[in-house]
């Protein structure tokens, strides 16, 4: 049984540790919230393992909450974003100051 | 709004209820009397105070064919999960992928959402942008390594808009999905609006 | 005897959850471009998070927190389409995609046409400028 707990959890952890690093590394606002987004639901997935595995079902609440926050944040700042892009007259940003994000020219316009 | 008017919206507003009551007792989670009316009040009071346009007037229920689109979507799911995992994990160059448009033949907005909502978990492909007009949805496939990869996602794509119309459709979507229902002149017409 | 393999199946269950969640994390990391790595941040991870969902639902069955475990499931697979959306279709208007991996690009950055005008009821008071935001 030990040996299923230390499994799972060096396995989520890997997981949580490399969603921290994308959203570290960036570059964007939006692989941040992507990273972030992920990085919730394997919070939420480390809560449900160790309800599984100890038989606890006290935290499944947290859980839901925590799987929900993750929706809802992913949510905020893409409307937020996308918010922007509106205000800024042209499609991608630029008017308003924002830089084109991939490295390429732009193609068909 | 007159009685009839009201009646109406209750009715159309029963599935959305029914669905809240259900979230509020798992929410809740064990059932008893207490919470099936406390929910029911609750669902009320939000489908009144948030009401919702409308969208199930092309949509029924079949329960066999949503019984298939079920296994293949977990099946789906468990396949493209392990792609996009390999793809992840797999050494060497980047992964690439591709951006392609894809007509559909569906016109329910309700389809068009449940298709939308299928594509980004099944099978390597995501939304980019939905043309209601013309049906036509842009689609960001991966993993794709050449143009025979890319024609093959466009058909899976194809027979996931195919399965959630045989599920939720009506018999005229499903109609729709047999042939194509436009002359010719409207599909030119599209492309000409498409490349302006 | 059916209880022991149950458990076998949930710790089954559990394990290969995590696995999908770490493969979720490879992706993020590895992927080039945001898009791709919403690839990532959906499939394994709605996959993974399912399947824990279900392991432990098995592991704690008879509780009433099941149901709870399976609505945690099922809100995951209509709620993570949802923000991916709306996350790709920004991304891909802000050309978040490396030109150079596609095999075919089918559509100008501006997406479908007729999409060019948006729908009204987005516009914020004043946004501040997206500082993070470097390419």
């Amino acid at each position: 049984m030990t040996v299923v707990w230390v499994v799972a959890y060096t396995l989520l952890s890997g997981g949580a540790a490399l969603s921290m690093v994308r959203v570290w590394r960036g570059p964007s606002l939006l692989d941040r919230v992507v990273a972030t987004e992920t990085l919730l639901a394997i919070i939420a997935g480390g809560i449900a393992v160790y309800a599984g595995l100890a038989r606890d079902p006290a935290v499944v609440p947290v859980l839901l909450v925590v799987a929900l926050l993750g929706f809802l944040g992913a949510v905020s700042v893409a409307r937020y974003v996308g918010g922007m892009l509106i205000k800024s007259g042209t499609d991608d940003g630029r008017a308003a100051g924002l830089p084109p994000a991939a490295e390429q020219t732009v193609e068909g316009r | 709004m007159s009685p009839d008017a009201l009646v109406g919206r209750g009715t159309r507003q029963l599935p959305v209820i029914a669905w809240l009551v259900l979230i509020w007792v798992l929410l809740w989670g064990s059932f008893s009397w207490a919470n099936v009316l406390s929910g029911l009040v609750a669902a009320v009071v939000v489908t009144v105070a948030f009401p919702l346009p409308g969208v199930t007037e092309h949509a029924r229920f079949r329960p066999l064919a949503v019984l298939s689109f079920l296994g293949f979507f977990l099946r789906d799911l468990a396949v493209s999960s392990v792609q996009v995992a390999w793809a992840a994990a797999r050494p060497g160059p980047p992964v690439r992928s591709a951006v392609i448009v894809v007509e559909l033949r569906t016109d329910s907005d309700l389809l068009l959402t449940l298709i939308a909502e299928t594509l980004s978990l099944v099978p390597g492909s995501m939304v980019l942008d939905i043309d209601r007009m013309h049906r036509t949805m842009l689609v960001h496939v991966l993993p794709v390594t050449d143009e025979a990869d890319v024609e093959r996602q466009r058909a899976d794509v194809l027979v996931v808009e195919e399965r959630v119309v045989r599920a939720f459709g009506s018999s005229r979507e499903i109609a729709a999905l047999d042939g194509p229902d436009g002359p010719p002149a409207e599909a030119a017409a599209d492309d000409a609006g498409r490349n302006r | 005897m059916v209880r022991e393999i149950l458990d076998v199946v949930a710790i089954g269950f559990l394990l290969l959850g995590s696995v999908m969640a770490l493969a979720a994390g490879v992706g993020l990391v590895r992927f080039p471009d945001v898009i791709s790595r919403l690839h990532a941040g959906t499939k394994p991870q709605v996959a993974g998070v399912l399947l824990i969902m279900v392991g432990g639902a098995i592991r704690l069955a008879g509780t009433p927190v099941v149901w709870m475990l399976l609505l945690g499931g099922l809100l995951q697979m209509l709620t993570v389409p949802v923000s991916a959306h709306m996350i790709s279709r920004i991304a891909y208007r802000r050309r978040h995609v490396r030109e150079d991996l596609l095999v075919v690009h089918e559509a100008g950055f501006a997406g479908l046409a007729d999409l060019q005008d948006d729908p009204p009821g987005d516009q914020p008071a004043d946004a501040p400028r997206d500082q993070g935001d470097s390419g």
